[in-house]
């Protein structure tokens, strides 16, 4: 078991600093010059000049990188805001609990809803009940986060004046953008634990249970439930990655002050240190949940546990 | 596949075309998905003739009208009809859509064919790098490209395009590893069949069932990625219609003047659920293994 960690953290340094690559090639490859963003039009030539050689923007590519990565690694420091001149790091952990905190209350809001719809529609399949789940996770999955969140403040916020349509310091102004940003993520949870749970039933094992004459609730919640569970644990996952950039959107929509709207904002302001210091960020974040799914998923799935015996 | 259903006496002759549109057409929800995919592309196609005003006209004196029989779906804050703004952003959606599916699908498609074929340290390499990729969520990666590239059109198609390339790698490369295995394949090298041949003849037609599933997805996903770009400002700039620019354009409205952003919003998500069913039910059409 700790080989099989060991192995799944030392796999993840290579792909950072593919991603940190990446990131910093495409900005690097980005028309206009940063010297002229920051400083103006009306700069001199001399200002802009002194800006590059201190900037060191004038190395050539390699030297570049090869700073930022270094410096990335030992001191944390991914550069400086060209418009706020806060340093990246400060900024993207002041803005990160936000965002985590959407994400996380959407992926709770997504599996308590999600699991059990799933789990009804399997063991009811072809009823009423599961006809109209599946419509509404089809539904859910075309639902542009955007739109539902402008939906959700136009019914709650304009017309019945519940629920505050901007901030995210109460736990009332919470509620909004969690629930626009869970939509996807309730759908996904319900499709997938639905298709698990119809594997599941259908398995030589379960046919074993009931001919021993077990009771359809311990067929179902004693047998099958955990097995059919193993793959929504990787959904789930996916799923937490995915809601960290679907925040981007919905916290541009609701002013909820996390990286996404940290990061939207400075795409905006052609900030680049701040831009790729969130695409890193979110990039690190998105791999480190990963990282634990897969961990998570030899824990609770014996048979990848014995490979690494 | 082809073959087999022509020399087969007992069966109703059908192409296989015919047979997955056969089988297709016993799934309502796919049904409507088609229909409402072929209503968009008429739109598309013939937005010059359907459209009641041109998609820029300004009418400074009916600003924020309501919908009415001049105006079927209402004005938005220029003046500018929105019913003829929705037909024409059929055009830019459906084109993103199909174009950037294109995109990843010959780059991602190529990549992961020669990686499943050939094998070996290509294979390493290639499945390393979309690894990398993969690391970043798709919406970003999208995002981080456009934002590299700046805002337009081509460079919006080519954002959302590259974003998606390592999903269609790992689904051919996969395809093409499993087929590559089979004993038809080993006949045709038997009998002297050149590598390019075994790709085009054997590999390419048994692998495109998991392609098509995934193409049309796709499409749904690259719409959905590009609204979202044009949305925050990284796409399709005014005054062209994008349903995801117009949404961003009413949204600071949106508590007098809902129905600016309703109906793009709707557009939106009526196709890309058109796309969804679409797809679901070409998965099912598609797989011989289910029986119905």
């Amino acid at each position: 078991m700790l080989r099989y960690i060991f192995r799944r953290v030392l796999f993840l340094i290579p792909v950072l600093v593919g991603v940190a690559f990446c990131v910093f090639l495409l900005l690097y490859l980005t028309p206009g010059d940063p010297a002229k963003m920051v400083l103006g039009d009306l700069a001199t030539e001399q200002a802009i000049q002194e800006f590059r050689e201190k900037e060191g923007l004038n190395d050539p590519f390699w030297i570049r990188f090869g700073k930022y990565v270094y410096k990335a690694v030992v001191k944390g420091d991914i550069g400086r805001s060209y418009s706020s001149k806060t340093p990246v790091m400060d900024e993207l952990l002041a803005a990160f609990p936000a965002t985590i905190k959407l994400s996380g209350f959407a992926m709770f809001i997504a599996v308590i809803i999600g699991i059990p719809c799933g789990i009804i529609s399997a063991i009811k399949q072809y009823s009423i009940f599961d006809t109209v789940t599946m419509i509404f996770a089809m539904i859910g999955l075309s639902m542009p986060v955007f739109w539902l969140g402008l939906l959700l403040i136009l019914l709650f916020s304009v017309h019945l004046r519940w629920l505050p349509s901007s901030g995210f310091d109460t736990f009332k102004a919470m509620i909004l953008p969690s629930f626009a940003l869970s939509a996807q993520a309730i759908s996904m949870v319900t499709r997938m634990t639905r298709s698990s749970m119809l594997e599941v039933i259908r398995a030589d094992y379960i046919r074993t249970v009931r001919a021993k004459g077990q009771t359809e609730r311990v067929v179902i919640w004693g047998h099958a439930l955990h097995n059919a569970l193993i793959p929504v644990v990787t959904i789930v996952g996916l799923q937490f990655g995915h809601l960290l950039c679907g925040a981007m959107l919905t916290e541009s929509i609701f002013a909820v002050p996390g990286v996404g709207r940290l990061m939207v904002t400075s795409i905006m302001a052609r900030d680049y240190p701040m831009v790729q210091g969130a695409v890193l960020f979110v990039a690190t974040a998105f791999s480190f949940v990963n990282l634990l799914v897969d961990i998570l998923y030899a824990y609770v799935d014996p048979r990848i546990k014995a490979q690494y015996k | 596949m082809a073959e087999y259903t022509e020399q087969n006496e007992y069966r109703k002759q059908r192409g296989p075309f015919a047979e997955v549109m056969h089988r297709l057409s016993r799934s309502p929800l796919a049904m409507f998905g088609l229909a409402f995919i072929m209503l968009l592309v008429f739109c598309a196609v013939f937005a010059n003739w359907l459209a009641p005003y041109p998609f820029a006209k300004q009418n400074l004196l009916h600003m924020f009208e309501l919908p009415s029989s001049k105006y079927l779906l209402g004005t938005d804050e220029f003046g500018r009809d929105i019913l003829s703004r929705l037909i024409y952003g059929a055009r830019v959606s459906l084109q993103v859509g199909f174009i950037a599916v294109g995109i990843s699908l010959v780059v991602g498609g190529l990549l992961g064919a020669f990686a499943g074929f050939y094998g070996g340290w290509l294979d390493n390499l290639i499945m390393r790098v979309m690894d990398v990729l993969l690391a970043v969520p798709q919406t970003l990666l999208a995002i981080a490209i456009a934002a590299a590239l700046g805002p337009g059109l081509y460079n919006l198609m080519i954002a959302v395009g590259i974003s998606a390339v390592p999903n269609y790698a790992r689904i051919v490369r996969g395809s093409v590893l499993s087929i590559r295995g089979m004993e038809y394949v080993e006949a045709a090298r038997a009998v002297g069949s050149s590598d390019l041949r075994i790709i085009l003849r054997h590999i390419i037609p048994n692998s495109m069932a998991p392609i098509i599933v995934q193409s049309t997805l796709g499409v749904a996903s690259a719409i959905l990625n590009a609204a979202g770009l044009s949305f925050i400002g990284l796409g399709i700039q005014p005054p062209n219609p994008e349903w995801g620019a117009m949404l961003s354009g009413g949204r600071q409205y949106i508590r007098d003047f809902p129905h600016l952003t309703l109906y793009p919003g709707l557009a939106i998500m009526l196709t890309i659920l058109a796309l969804n069913f679409l797809g679901d039910g070409l998965r099912d059409a598609l797989d011989p293994k289910l029986k119905r």
